[in-house]
């Protein structure tokens, strides 16, 4: 057994209650904790990633039960590459927030660790119905994050996030419990198995299930039509917590990508080629969405929002073409958008404290304190999610544009890519210039130092990894390969 | 018997989605709560109906019920207790903030707020 496998969800989750119980009056020894228990994290991850490409996927049977009796987490080199992910974006935030954001509640760290949890769970089991726990935990940790530091706003926001994912998670179950009926098992491998021999009867109630289950990963992904709280979530909720939150939408498309190609969506004539056949439209669908919000949005929140948006549909056009290039190409806008989005939301943060009255609203204000280093981190953001070069997001949009040549869906992809890109880098400068370019001044300290000099640490941090995406283009094209690779193979 | 659950299940989703739409918290809240309990008969049933079966083995059965429904049921039915505790505390904390219960979002009176605090 292989205990290395457990550890993403044990140490959050030990050192959660730990703090709730111990420490909930004590920020400094709070935050030594979560950053602590975040970069134990990270150095699992890198661990894993290591374990995986040596020595191939890994598995381990909770309790020892053997499956598909038992519950069984799994790793590949795909689930190595989204905990690694996550704990840098958990790391990242975990440094930000010690600029105040954790003060305004005493459990904020327990809970973002119980987020933690939650993500690394999900990525790492191989059984649905865990997936639904872990998904709850997930979601529980958001719903206290996303409502944290209150406000009459913030709190209603919160109230509509809830309940359309208590919605989701009501239908999840329907899913699971159609899919139980129909087939008699929850570990996703074993499905694939019985799906092969089900009998016609059963076909409908499996197809149903499914379907439910695929439109609960899209509403967590935030693909049309299921689109529609993200932009309001996104611009209510505390700026560095959206900056995690830029990894749960990853969780959404995750789950879709590991059940679409355990039951053959994209492999004509199987019972689940409808579904797959969907993905397309609805991801070129969102790219539109995202690139028209990003114009008409009215605060830089809601604007990143859409940014997020439009990176999902991207990431889903990869998907949904299901070619090895088209794969290679999702999975490397995947990490690109997560450090992206997480960056432009570290801006956000910034601009809030930064900027007077008018706060991160798309229009003249006056700036109580001014740097030019906020200004170049949303430069390179932006430039970054536009996918404009020298960054990763040009090298990303690149990959998926070549990847879909020559395929039937090129004509659609090609216009709907750069026509959204093009209303993308209008919406981002004209931001810009309101924003950062435009406006007064107003000096109150002699020492004009903008406040948040850690989240200005952590976006510098964000900013290099993004860098060094691009620079480090190659050797990472081939870690991909080697995960998308594995991912064709298992589905033959 | 399977007439009898599936109508019931029915009525009872039925049930949950009005109150679901309705525009202010508490309805929306009961709307969630029926859901669930909606939710858990579905995935209890769908490990089969059966009269007089247990789900543990003795050595006097000869038939049995599927356990693992049950065993989903218990731990949905744990989630979704907790879930509606926090959306309730949440829908009580929005309302005494903003000073009006519905869903969506209406501009803000403060002064409305302040008297209801």
């Amino acid at each position: 057994m292989n205990h290395w496998l457990i550890l993403p969800i044990l140490i959050p989750a030990v050192t959660a209650p730990l703090l709730i119980v111990s420490a909930r009056y004590d920020t400094p020894l709070s935050r030594v904790f979560c950053v602590a228990a975040n970069v134990v994290i990270g150095l699992v991850a890198i661990v894993l990633v290591h374990m995986v490409s040596t020595a191939g996927p890994q598995s381990y049977a909770l309790g020892g039960w053997p499956a598909p009796y038992g519950i069984v987490i799994y790793a590949d080199s795909l689930t190595a590459m989204m905990l690694l992910l996550a704990a840098m974006i958990g790391l990242v935030v975990s440094i930000a927030v010690m600029d105040g954001e954790d003060e305004n509640g005493r459990y904020f760290h327990a809970i973002f660790l119980f987020q933690m949890m939650g993500i690394n769970g999900a990525f790492l089991t191989a059984d649905l119905f865990n997936l639904f726990v872990f998904f709850e935990v997930m979601l529980l940790a958001s719903y206290a994050l996303m409502v944290h530091g209150g406000g009459a706003n913030r709190l209603r926001a919160g109230l509509q996030f809830v309940v359309l994912n208590l919605v989701g998670s009501t239908l999840f179950l329907i899913g699971v419990g159609l899919l139980y009926g129909a087939c008699g098992s929850l570990n996703l491998a074993d499905v694939a198995e019985r799906v092969r021999e089900l009998p016609t009867g059963q076909h409908q109630a499996m197809l149903t299930g499914v379907a439910l289950m695929i439109g609960v990963f899209a509403l967590k992904a935030a693909l049309v039509p299921f689109h529609l709280w993200l932009p309001g979530t996104y611009r209510e909720a505390p700026p560095l917590v959206t900056a995690l939150f830029a990894v749960t939408t990853k969780v959404g498309i995750y789950a879709m990508l590991r059940m679409g190609f355990a039951l053959d969506f994209w492999e004509p004539g199987t019972l689940f080629y409808s579904i797959g056949q969907w993905m397309l439209p609805a991801a070129l669908v969102t790219v539109v969405v995202g690139g028209i919000g990003v114009v008409g949005a009215r605060r830089l929140g809601e604007m990143a929002g859409y940014t997020v948006v439009a990176s999902m549909g991207t990431i889903l056009i990869g998907v949904a073409t299901a070619t090895e290039g088209t794969l290679v190409a999702a999975h490397y806008y995947l990490i690109h958008s997560t450090l992206a989005a997480a960056l432009l939301y570290f801006v956000v943060a910034l601009v809030q404290v930064n900027r007077g009255p008018a706060s991160d609203s798309i229009r003249l204000g006056t700036w109580q304190r001014r740097s030019g280093l906020i200004g170049s981190c949303y430069f390179i953001a932006a430039v970054a999610i536009v996918g404009l070069p020298p960054l990763s997001g040009f090298i990303g949009k690149l990959l998926v544009l070549k990847s879909v040549q020559l395929q039937p869906a090129m004509i659609w992809t090609w216009s709907v890519l750069l026509g959204a890109s093009l209303l993308m880098l209008l919406g981002l400068t004209r931001a810009g210039i309101m924003v950062f370019w435009t406006g007064q001044t107003q000096e109150q300290e002699p020492m004009h130092r903008p406040r948040g000099v850690l989240t200005l640490v952590a976006s510098g941090i964000v900013a290099a990894s993004l860098v060094g995406m691009t620079v480090g283009a190659a050797p990472l094209m081939e870690y991909l390969e080697h995960v998308v690779e594995h991912m064709l193979r298992g589905q033959s | 018997m399977e007439w009898i659950i599936a109508s019931a299940i029915g009525l009872i989703t039925a049930t949950g989605v009005f109150l679901l739409l309705r525009p202010r918290t508490f309805p929306v809240i009961l709307g969630l709560v029926v859901l669930t309990y909606s939710v858990n008969l579905f995935v209890f049933a769908m490990g089969r109906l059966a009269v007089d079966a247990p789900a543990v083995i003795s050595e006097s059965r000869e038939s049995y019920t599927d356990p693992l429904p049950q065993a989903l049921v218990l731990t949905a039915i744990v989630i979704s207790f907790g879930t509606t505790a926090f959306v309730v505390v949440l829908a009580l904390r929005a309302f005494l903030e903003s000073g009006n219960d519905h869903v969506d979002l209406i501009p803000l009176e403060s002064d409305a707020a302040e008297d209801v605090l």
